[in-house]
């Protein structure tokens, strides 16, 4: 089979599938239960570190996110 | 010692412009030299100042944001706004008034060399700015780590505004390789991608090093921006050079595969440079701005993997009834309709964070900014897909239609999520209580508001007179109206074009004046931030 062809058949064919099945697997692990979690905690990341960068050490870290909880 | 190895290279450039400078074989190239050799030289200069003094400890830096390159950012944004704002009104009126292409400017400022001037200042010096700025903002936030790679961020805001200045001299001066969207000749193009490059590392360095544990749907937006953009700037602009003292080269590719590679390379550009990178926007400000997270985070990740799955698919839609197969131009126009929905999906996510919040809408014009700016982003991307319908695209194409549906989604979209982003920035960047006016925000809010709809209708309009008027035969078959009447019959609309255009440079002229009053004027916030008040232990 010429090369075009060969490209052309395997795009429409296995390609589009892959790539399907691919964005169904996302959709899948987005409504995951146990992602719901994760979701949560993602949504909130704008409102953390405003003014500073969060420091290195843990403790100091966990009272930040208290704080901006609160 | 890395001052000497600077200083080594500075030279060395310096001196490779001069000589390019005198073997020259054009104008536009001789040019670029004299700006290269001028950067160079002033580069050598600096360091040598520079060099051998005692280097003394700073305060530590990575308890802070890096926000000084944000802030020269947002400055770039407003100055590339307003010059190719400005560059636009100029080429509106001069095809509504063809004698405003004055004799002793020919060849230099005529609606032929600066149509590529107003389209690159909008879409890589404005918008582009704002996505650099914003996305070093953002990041930084969102990662809370500092920008990671020091002075890099640095070189990737100073190399973006000379990339910026070689390609605007360059389109005055006649050197192009006349592909939409990236007219820029060769050695600009080299130019760009060592840029884009850095800038790469840079933004994925500061996710790397991120202490949030997840990664937020806005640097994914941003991320997929960068990278995809890099792609489709390398496969677009693989050409050779015809002497390496010349702008000249020759595309790689020829016929219809160079066509698709130019329109896969564009609409891509609307795709990611103009969508993904701005929603990255829309996913950080409209939360802020709106004080409360966005609608729903599971949407916000169907929507980033339907729209990069798709959009890459729906360049062929530009090649209708073309060279271009049969095959390839229906699957263009496929994917441009499923791409609506991932469009909507987003769009609805964006509107929707603000649920419970509709009050701000009437209080602040900030957000009303924002929303206005994320419903023209629905109704470009439902106007976008129906074009691309076969049927829509033989009425609507080589028609002034094209050009509103590209302005409403620019101006509307892009645009006021920009002037929603800057206000947002400037107060928290300059550590301003607050704005200097909202009502002057109100102005510009209507004003571009106003000049939006007059574009887009006015364009509707003529666009698709002109295209009813093209494809009128008459009993026998024959063509009722010359070219030279379609051009006389779309003087008025051409008009109140040009006068849409006046309103929203005057609105971006009022927030420039907002903005710069804020920085001199607005109170200082107290600085009773959480740092100072951390005792001691």
């Amino acid at each position: 089979m010429e090369e075009y062809t060969f490209l052309r058949t395997l795009a429409d064919s296995w390609g589009l599938l892959a790539m399907f099945l691919f964005f169904l697997g996302v959709v899948v692990w987005v409504f995951l239960p146990s992602r719901r979690k994760a979701h949560e905690e993602s949504k909130t990341i704008p409102f953390r570190h405003e003014d500073a960068p969060a420091p290195d050490d843990e403790e100091d870290e966990t009272r930040q996110r208290k704080e901006a909880r609160r | 010692m890395s001052n000497y190895l600077k200083l080594i290279v500075y030279g060395l450039i310096a001196l490779f412009a001069m000589m390019a400078a005198n073997y020259a074989r054009d104008l536009a190239y001789q040019v670029h030299a004299i700006i290269v050799m001028l950067v160079a030289g002033g580069l050598f200069l600096w360091t040598l100042r520079h060099t051998d003094e005692p280097v003394t400890a700073g305060p530590d830096l990575s308890r802070s944001y890096m926000d000084g390159v944000v802030r020269a950012g947002v400055i770039a944004t407003a100055f590339w706004g307003v010059v190719g704002f400005l560059a636009g009104v100029f080429i509106a009126f001069q095809l509504a008034f063809p004698g405003l292409n004055f004799d002793w400017s020919e060849g230099y400022a005529n609606f032929g060399r600066l149509r590529p001037l107003h389209t690159s200042a909008v879409i890589f010096a404005f918008g582009g700015n704002a996505l650099i700025a914003t996305s070093f903002y953002v990041v930084q936030r969102t990662s809370a780590a500092r920008l990671w790679g020091g002075n890099a961020a640095w070189f990737v805001f100073w190399g973006y505004q000379l990339f910026i200045v070689l390609a605007a001299t360059g389109y005055l001066l006649g050197a192009t390789q006349s592909r939409e969207y990236a007219e820029p000749e060769w050695y600009a193009d080299w130019w760009l991608t060592i840029v884009w490059v850095v800038y790469l590392a840079v933004f994925l360095g500061t996710i790397i090093k991120r202490k949030e544990p997840h990664i937020y749907v806005a640097n994914w937006f941003y991320l997929s921006f960068i990278v995809t953009v890099a792609m489709l700037h390398v496969f677009n602009n693989l050409s050779v050079p015809v002497s390496i003292w010349g702008s000249k080269s020759v595309s790689a590719f020829a016929g219809v595969q160079d066509a698709m590679t130019q329109w896969w390379y564009g609409h891509n550009a609307v795709g990611f440079f103009l969508t993904a990178g701005f929603l990255g926007m829309m996913y950080y400000f409209i939360p802020k701005q709106a004080e409360r997270p966005v609608f729903s985070y599971k949407l916000s990740i169907i929507h980033f993997w339907a729209l990069i799955f798709i959009y890459i698919w729906a360049g062929p839609h530009h090649l209708h009834y073309t060279a271009l197969p049969d095959w390839a131009s229906t699957l263009g126009m496929v994917f441009s309709v499923v791409l609506w929905m991932p469009s909507w999906g987003g769009m609805i996510n964006g509107l929707m964070t603000l649920s419970g919040a509709w009050d701000k809408l009437r209080t602040d014009p900030v957000i009303r900014m924002m929303v206005i700016s994320v419903g023209f982003y629905g109704m470009s991307t439902f106007e976008g897909p129906m074009m691309s319908i076969k049927a829509v695209n033989s009425l609507s194409h080589y028609t002034d239609w094209t050009i509103g549906h590209v302005h409403s989604g620019a101006l509307g979209w892009n645009g006021m999520i920009t002037f929603g982003a800057l206000y947002f920035l400037v107060p928290r960047l300059w550590n301003r209580e607050r704005l200097y006016s909202l009502s002057l925000v109100s102005w510009h809010f209507w004003l571009a508001t106003i000049g939006i709809v007059l574009y887009a209708a006015s364009m509707w309009v003529t666009g698709i007179m002109e295209g009813l008027m093209w494809r009128e035969v008459d009993a026998n078959g024959f063509l009722v109206n010359s070219f030279a009447d379609t051009v006389a019959a779309k003087f008025p609309m051409y008009v109140v074009r040009a006068l849409g255009g006046v309103l929203y440079l005057a609105g971006a002229i009022i927030m420039c004046y907002n903005l710069w009053m804020t920085v001199r004027r607005s109170p200082a916030k107290e600085a009773a931030g959480a740092p100072a008040a951390i005792p001691a232990e």
